[in-house]
């Protein structure tokens, strides 16, 4: 799969640059119709192949991404989290007085180099326990998040890189 | 008597996720600034519009006999946007406290932001702002 810059890109890749998205496109297709028929997966498949090749110049980069196990496994693993995060805040809400906040900003220098792995890593920072992420620094090798309600700052930032980034790193190599 | 048992759960699912939706309007309410309240919406009703989704998902198959995809994909796009909304509000109180536009001490933008190490300041506030390079592979030009 390493390809040099000079070379052209072949046929199949010039009619399908993004195959993920395309796939995607027609899973998302079929949803939305909720019905089963060739009529509907023939213009699943044109949506397919016209949508990328018209919004490929938003797309420079091709990211790498594996579709394996470890993919499936961050994924049940934010879905859970999510489920917790929704019951700390809760509890938050209710029954924490809001001088007893303390909340605060945390800085997560990242080693996810791709636009694609960061933007999944800050979708899931701000999808679990307490945290939001709200920028990113100039140079993209930190996210600035703000947390809710913490006593131990350093800790959140381990346990959001060993949890998340870790796993991320091994879906985009 | 199966149909009471999965009634009942439909019943379950659908108060559970209505009181997390109130508890994340509620939220949205009562904490004290912008970057607080966020975290209600982002959260708090995920969970809810998950659980109502869920109970749909139940009620179609279980009393009407009829199938739907449709809530997945809700499920998906909530997922994908609620990340994104909350950013770019986020971002948007950024710049304006940081430019001094409409400074609001709640959330101790002005003197408590940490700045990353690196020289570079935040992508808000640093003009300078490039992506790396070298992530961005040279597009396929024919």
């Amino acid at each position: 799969m390493s390809e040099l810059p000079v070379q052209r890109p072949s046929l199949i890749q010039r009619i399908l640059p993004h195959p993920a998205l395309s796939a995607m496109l027609v899973v998302v297709w079929m949803l939305l119709l909720n019905d089963l028929s060739w009529g509907g997966l023939l213009l699943a498949v044109i949506f397919a192949v016209i949508i990328p090749l018209i919004t490929s110049r938003f797309w420079p980069g091709n990211p790498r991404m594996r579709f394996g196990p470890p993919l499936w496994g961050y994924v049940t693993i934010v879905l859970w989290d999510i489920v917790i995060a929704n019951f700390q805040v809760a509890w938050i809400i209710l029954f924490r007085r809001n001088r007893d906040l303390r909340s605060s900003w945390l800085v997560i220098p990242t080693d996810l180099r791709s636009p694609e792995a960061i933007t999944a890593l800050a979708a899931t920072i701000s999808l679990t326990p307490g945290t939001v992420s709200t920028d990113i620094s100039a140079d993209g090798r930190a996210l600035l998040v703000h947390i809710l309600d913490t006593d131990n700052p350093d800790a959140e930032i381990a346990r959001i890189k060993s949890r998340y980034e870790a796993r991320l790193l091994r879906i985009f190599p | 008597m199966l149909e009471i048992i999965v009634e009942y759960v439909i019943v379950l699912l659908l108060v559970v996720g209505g009181g997390f939706l109130l508890v994340g309007s509620w939220g949205l309410a009562r904490l004290p600034s912008l970057m607080t309240r966020l975290h209600g919406p982002t959260k708090a009703t995920t969970l809810g519009v998950g659980a109502c989704l869920i109970a749909s998902m139940i009620f179609f198959p279980a009393m009407e006999g009829t199938y739907s995809a449709h809530e997945l994909l809700i499920a998906l796009f909530l997922f994908l946007t609620a990340p994104i909304t909350a950013n770019m509000i986020a971002k948007s109180h950024l710049h304006r406290q940081g430019r001094n536009i409409d400074p609001n001490p709640a959330d101790d933008i002005r003197e408590g932001l940490p700045q990353p190490s690196g020289g570079k300041g935040w992508a808000t506030f640093d003009d300078s702002a490039t992506l790396d390079q070298k992530v961005v592979s040279p597009v396929d030009q024919p």
